[in-house]
């Protein structure tokens, strides 16, 4: 099979902000080949090829398409490179049919006839299933991706990347995916899909590019590959992190869960039966790929999103008293049965925080009603906010400058300085350290074990797996909505935590009887061993 | 009967001043744009139409007497004066009074000329402040109609003085223009009242809102604009310009908005001017009917006239229904019935989720590219 | 091989850039927005100008003595006292500030009460019902606090509806609350019609005129030249009451929250729709009371005109004024010295009072875009230099 470089990309650097998304990153796409972008959460693979998308343009370094440098400034410019990037999330108009959305844009005089001729044709040649005349609203999700993936090839793309793209299809549907991509790879096009799922990168593509932490580490024929090597290669050598693990010895349970499923927006499950026990002293890191249930874990825990049926959700007060079960309970009825349940969200300013208010304001979100009657007192919060300013060091022009004006960190110092002042018996964290800079990183790992050592059961949904290993005292695992393993933080390496990301080693876990062994502890609600 | 045929000749011609309001602010809207000024604009159309007419009926008026006054002084009789040349085309002659008027086709053109264009001018104030100064629409809608309900009623009120006449204005010439219906049609028994007695802008506007539903349904351009209403950050990514979308579909659904206020002016009330707020009132009445077509212009025709209908109703139900006799202050109550119709319409719509019923996802919000 | 647009994409440098702006100091912002009101003066005064010929200068002093009086104060009966044309300026900020006011909690909650004209209506066809039927057989207090309660009532009535289909379907309050006003305003002619007097006139007339039972009455003794201090008395509480309502209270920091992000609303465990219902109920009950107090306190009539395009006026005083009360005092002083101070004009040059309209409509346009330049910071690409405009 003849391959023509499609697309080669030149010390591309990206940054946000401090974050350095993408460093002299140098990568070819060729034609007649599959090519998988691997890397973790955060490893830059997305905002790669958004650059390739038009979506971004890059700080520095060059762009070839078929040999002639490109400059891409917009998604018009890459179409008319033949470029087309399938979205994680999709880009369509919900009330227009399936047609509408793909001839949606074009300044082509094309009868109706001509155009669902082509639309035939395109479904024909690469085996596509679609009613051109179906509104999008009805459809389902792998139907909108098979939407999405016609839209860029009705354009003429022919260098088409895929983020993501079996992330909501089932096992039956990404095969039906991977055929079609095949399909398209033998008609010569270049087709790259971003993904972190191992299995899929072995079973499709030809090449594997791995990226990691905004760098290219570098590109194995996929025949040469394992699963193993591919890990490596994704997760990088475990770096020495400099983070305190406090020893408690103390520890009782706290929280249990057992069987909790959920069910998200679409109706779709994104908690399937997952059991744990959370301890008091200890950090219980939820490790996984985003979107696994991460989200909807805490948001059931902390009163937000409700439980299916079957789920069963304890807590245990210190000092024996009677356990309580938190399911169907709100926030404030969480608050008013005296559980001090604290939670971190993912999103600060759209949920942990009130934007437009001070930091004065934001400390009394979570108790205002406590009191006088009708007055909310604003002493108590202005003397906590000082407290939080002078203590965590938050930059900050005034108490009553609204938090949205503050820099990335000094608002997740505002937000965990509150949930910290609670008090928590459990202190659950999302993301706590994401888009911060590595000093505000190191404050809020410090303050977590700070909390563990005053005996607060910590849950630290992170994603950056050094972190955790380096940080938390068990790891739970989470792959699509299922647990694949609690593992131990000090024995377990981050091969094995990737591969547990990764999904379906599940049965060779249990095989080993780590996964069982677990599950047992919680569920006899016992201290956990494995010290 | 002769009530039955005098409440639908009422109830039609009362749709056509809203629909055209109604085709307007479909346009805007499907864009994303709710724009709250539609009866400044209505205010616009009118109070420009009137008067460009005026100025346009006065000059002509005004060298005609000159014209005459020179042909007399040179010895010919005043009644055997022919224009010539040029001028030939800016005049008319009124047949019963042996006179020279100013030609009321004319007259049409420059009264739709002023009330598009001036209504098209507010549309571009209210672009240019809710998508370049990126400024709250409903503000800057609602601001828009006191403007232009202050710019209409004292120009309406004050042009005669303005321009040193005295008493009321009037452009009768072009308002019988404007009013002529449909020739040997109008004449044909009932079926010619009810269908065919009314001005060209009645049918003019029924076309227009059967046009302007196959630009939005059936051609690329109005799938475009449809889909900057729906989704603007889909459509952005699609290579669609928004802000020239925008631009473009707020400044021409003004000036048909503004067309609701020209037939107004020129049809409906016969080429005076009152400052009875009638304008706001039908301009909001326009807005409801929008929701009352769910966004759809071929909906809204029939929307019209039953409004219309139902806002006549007072009047005519116990002149076709002897036995109902209704006192004034019912008749107010029968007034209601657009507007909880509506209300009724707004629920049902949000009832029932059905998408396509809805308003355009994203009315009322602003795009920006940066902040997505 | 595809067709390379390298060179035009390359060539699209955008002609200016924009960037939220962090926070403009204060006294910045008031500079861009007094010089924003005073371009509009200054654009007004030409636009007087090129009609009437006058004098701008004049114009605005013509304003001036038509808004406040020849001299602000007059000696009557040995006291000093305001003049007859300030107290009618007060009257109609009062009526225009307490609508406003009454706006003030739904804005923060980002609910469009549009329905602000048909709340003072009701409210007021509930006061004149009451003057009417109950103003010869109640004492003197209980009626009051009758008409009071039943304007308060009947405002919240009708904000209460569009507020209970936003918080249980999520219907569109924005169309809602505007259909509500003709509902409103249909009503009210309805009432018209019903207690008309004289008959025919298709006008209450002034109610109780003889009697001036329920009419809100003079503050000191009856000879006093202060008729509308009940007025002021009223609103200014309110106005005080609201700011520390919204600034100081429980319920203002709900509704502040719901306002910023229903998410952090229910993450902080409120009850997004009890609140939304709750506040709609206050919103429209305060517009109510304006009702009562355009009829109890300054009209003594109902007409369609007691709310008098007010309700839509104050949308924009309450949504510039960023829900703070104090600043809205100060914004419907400004546009009540629009309105009389270009009646004055007008009625000295015998033109009609829309004058005012056209000039507050000018005017609002550039307070409301200049919102723009302190929000944004503007950098034009002028070759290689970057400037920097609007600061």
């Amino acid at each position: 099979m003849e391959q023509t470089v499609a697309v080669q990309m030149q010390k591309i650097s990206k940054r946000f902000g401090a974050v350095q998304a993408n460093h002299e990153v140098t990568l070819a796409i060729k034609r007649g080949e599959i090519l998988s972008l691997l890397g973790e959460n955060g490893s830059g693979k997305t905002t790669l090829m958004n650059m390739l998308a038009g979506i971004y343009y890059p700080d520095s370094g060059e762009i070839y398409v078929n040999g002639q440098k490109a400059s891409i400034r917009s998604p018009k410019d890459a179409l008319a490179l033949g470029i087309g990037m399938i979205h994680q999330h999709y880009k369509l108009v919900d009330v227009f049919t399936a047609a509408e959305n793909i001839v949606l844009g074009l300044n082509e005089s094309q009868s109706k006839r001509q155009v669902m001729e082509k639309i035939q044709a395109i479904c024909e040649k690469y085996g596509f299933q679609i009613d051109p005349n179906q509104k999008v609203y009805n459809m389902s999700v792998s139907e909108k991706q098979t939407l999405e993936i016609i839209k860029v090839l009705y354009r003429g793309a022919d260098i088409l990347i895929l983020d993501e793209p079996t992330a909501v299809l089932t096992p039956q549907e990404s095969e039906r995916l991977f055929q079609v991509i095949r399909n398209m790879r033998d008609d010569q096009k270049a087709v790259v899909i971003i993904t972190h799922k191992l299995h899929e990168v072995l079973s499709v593509s030809d090449r594997v590019a791995i990226l990691r932490k905004g760098e290219y580490v570098g590109a194995v024929p996929t025949e040469k590959a394992t699963e193993l090597s591919l890990t490596e290669m994704m997760v990088g050598k475990k770096v020495a992190l400099d983070i305190t693990r406090s020893q408690v010895e103390k520890k009782e349970i706290r929280l249990q869960v057992e069987n909790l499923s959920c069910y998200n927006q679409e109706g779709g499950k994104a908690l399937d039966k997952v059991s744990f026990s959370a301890y008091s002293g200890e950090i219980l890191g939820i490790a996984g790929i985003s979107g696994c249930g991460q989200k909807e874990l805490l948001e059931v825990i902390a009163g937000l999103a409700p439980a299916a049926e079957g789920s069963s959700l304890t807590y245990f007060p210190p000092e024996e008293q009677q356990p309580k079960s938190l399911l169907g309970l709100s926030p404030k009825k969480i608050r008013q049965n005296g559980i001090a349940l604290s939670f971190v969200p993912e999103d600060r300013l759209g949920m942990g925080l009130v934007g437009g208010m001070g930091m004065t304001g934001n400390m009394m979100l979570k108790n205002y009603g406590q009191g006088q009657p009708f007055f909310t007192s604003s002493k108590a919060p202005r003397t906590l906010a000082e407290k939080i300013r002078s203590e965590l060091e938050v930059v900050t022009p005034g108490l009553n400058t609204p938090v949205r004006r503050l820099s990335g960190g000094n608002v997740q110092k505002v937000l965990v300085g509150r949930e910290i002042a609670a008090e928590p018996t459990v202190l659950m964290t999302a993301y706590a350290v994401r888009g911060l800079d590595i000093h505000t990183s190191y404050t809020i790992y410090h303050l977590l074990d700070e909390q563990k050592r005053k005996g607060v059961a910590v849950l630290y949904v992170g994603e950056d797996l050094d972190v955790l290993l380096a940080l938390c005292d068990r790891i739970m695992v989470l792959c699509a909505g299922r647990m694949t393993g609690i593992v131990d933080a000090k024995s377990t390496t981050k091969e094995e935590l990737g591969l547990l990301m990764t999904g379906p080693m599940k049965a060779a876990y249990k095989e080993t009887g780590l996964l069982s062994q677990e599950q047992e502890n919680a569920q006899k609600g016992e201290g956990h061993e494995k010290e | 009967m002769d009530s039955m045929i005098a409440w639908l000749q009422a109830a039609i011609a009362f749709g056509t001043v809203i629909l055209f309001g109604c085709m307007g602010e479909i346009l805007t809207e499907r864009s994303g744009n709710l724009n709250l000024g539609v009866p400044g604009l209505m205010y616009f159309g009118g109070i420009a139409s009137l008067a460009g007419v005026f100025m346009y009926q006065n000059s002509v008026q005004a060298a005609i007497q000159a014209r005459i006054e020179a042909f007399t002084a040179a010895g010919g009789a005043a009644q055997d004066w022919r224009p010539t040349g040029l001028f030939s085309f800016l005049v008319q002659q009124n047949a019963a009074a042996q006179s020279w008027d100013a030609n009321g086709v004319l007259g049409i053109v420059i009264a739709l000329v002023c009330g598009f264009g001036a209504a098209a001018l507010g549309g571009l104030l209210y672009s240019f402040i809710t998508i370049t100064l990126r400024a709250n629409q409903n503000v800057t809608g609602l601001t828009l109609t006191i403007f232009g309900t202050g710019v209409a009623n004292f120009f309406g009120g004050s042009l005669v003085k303005l321009s040193g006449g005295v008493g009321q204005i009037s452009v009768a010439t072009t308002s019988q223009a404007f009013r002529t219906g449909l020739p040997w049609l109008s004449s044909q028994g009932v079926i010619g009242k009810i269908f065919f007695s009314y001005g060209f802008l009645v049918y003019a506007a029924v076309i227009l809102a059967v046009l302007l539903h196959l630009f939005l349904f059936k051609t690329r351009r109005g799938l475009n604009l449809r889909a900057v209403g729906e989704n603007p950050a889909t459509a952005d990514a699609a290579g669609i310009a928004i802000t020239k979308n925008k631009y473009l579909a707020t400044c021409l659904g003004a000036g048909i908005t503004g067309l609701g206020g020209v037939y107004y002016v020129m049809d409906y009330i016969k080429g005076t001017w009152a400052n009875d707020g009638t304008i706001e009132k039908l301009g909001w009445l326009a807005v409801a009917l929008v929701i009352f077509a769910t966004w759809k212009s071929v909906h809204a025709i029939w929307g019209a006239y039953v409004f219309g209908f139902l806002y006549w109703a007072y009047y005519y139900v116990p002149k076709v229904f002897p036995f109902i006799q209704l006192s004034r202050k019912s008749g107010e109550l029968f007034n209601m019935l657009p507007y909880a119709v509506t209300i009724v319409v707004l629920i049902v719509v949000s009832l029932r989720r059905k998408k396509e019923n809805q308003g355009p996802s994203s009315l009322g919000l602003p795009y920006f590219r940066e902040e997505r | 091989m595809k067709k390379n647009n390298q060179k035009t994409a390359a060539a699209k440098e955008p002609l200016f850039r924009l960037s939220r702006r962090a926070q403009m100091v204060w006294y910045k912002a008031w500079l861009i927005r007094a010089a924003a009101l005073l371009i509009a003066l200054v654009l007004s005064a030409l636009l007087i100008y090129a009609i009437t010929k006058m004098n701008p200068f004049k114009v605005y002093g013509t304003m001036l003595k038509g808004t406040f009086g020849d001299s602000l104060f007059v000696k009557k009966a040995g006291r000093l006292s305001l003049n007859r044309t300030a107290w009618t300026t007060l009257r109609d900020v009062m009526t225009l500030l307490c609508i406003s006011v009454g706006l003030a909690p739904a804005f923060k909650m980002r609910f469009w009460n549009c329905g602000a004209e048909g709340q003072v209506l009701v409210g007021g066809i509930a006061t004149a019902g009451i003057m009417i039927y109950f103003g010869g057989s109640l004492p003197t207090p209980l009626l009051f606090a009758c008409m009071a309660g039943a304007s308060l009532l009947a405002g919240a009535v009708w904000g209460l509806i569009p507020a209970l289909f936003k918080a249980k379907w999520n219907t569109n309050e924005t169309l809602f609350t505007l259909m509500m006003n003709y509902i409103a305003i249909q009503l009210t002619s309805y009432f018209v019609a019903m207690w008309e007097n004289p008959y025919g006139s298709n006008t209450v007339g002034v109610i109780n005129r003889d009697t001036k039972i329920g009419w809100l009455p003079n503050f000191f003794s009856a000879g006093a030249n202060n008729d509308f201090m009940w007025n002021i008395i009223i609103v200014s509480a309110l106005t005080i009451a609201m700011f520390v309502y919204l600034k100081k209270s429980k319920q203002g920091y709900e509704i502040a929250v719901v306002g910023e992000s229903e998410n952090t609303a229910k993450y902080a465990g409120i009850n997004v729709k009890k609140v939304i219902v709750r506040t709609m109920i206050l919103s429209g009950a305060v517009c109510g009371l304006a009702g009562f107090i355009a009829v109890s306190g300054s009209s003594h009539t109902i007409s369609t005109a007691t709310a008098g395009g007010r309700g839509f006026t104050a949308i924009i005083v309450a949504w510039l004024s960023k829900f703070n009360t104090f600043v809205m005092a100060f914004a419907s002083l400004l546009i009540v010295f629009l309105e009389t101070g270009a009646n004055e004009i007008a009625s000295q040059y015998h033109f009609n009072t829309y004058a005012s309209k056209m000039v507050e409509g000018i005017i609002l346009f550039f307070i409301i875009g200049c919102e723009f330049f302190i929000q944004y910071k503007v950098h034009l690409h002028i070759k290689r230099s970057t400037k920097e405009v609007a600061d």
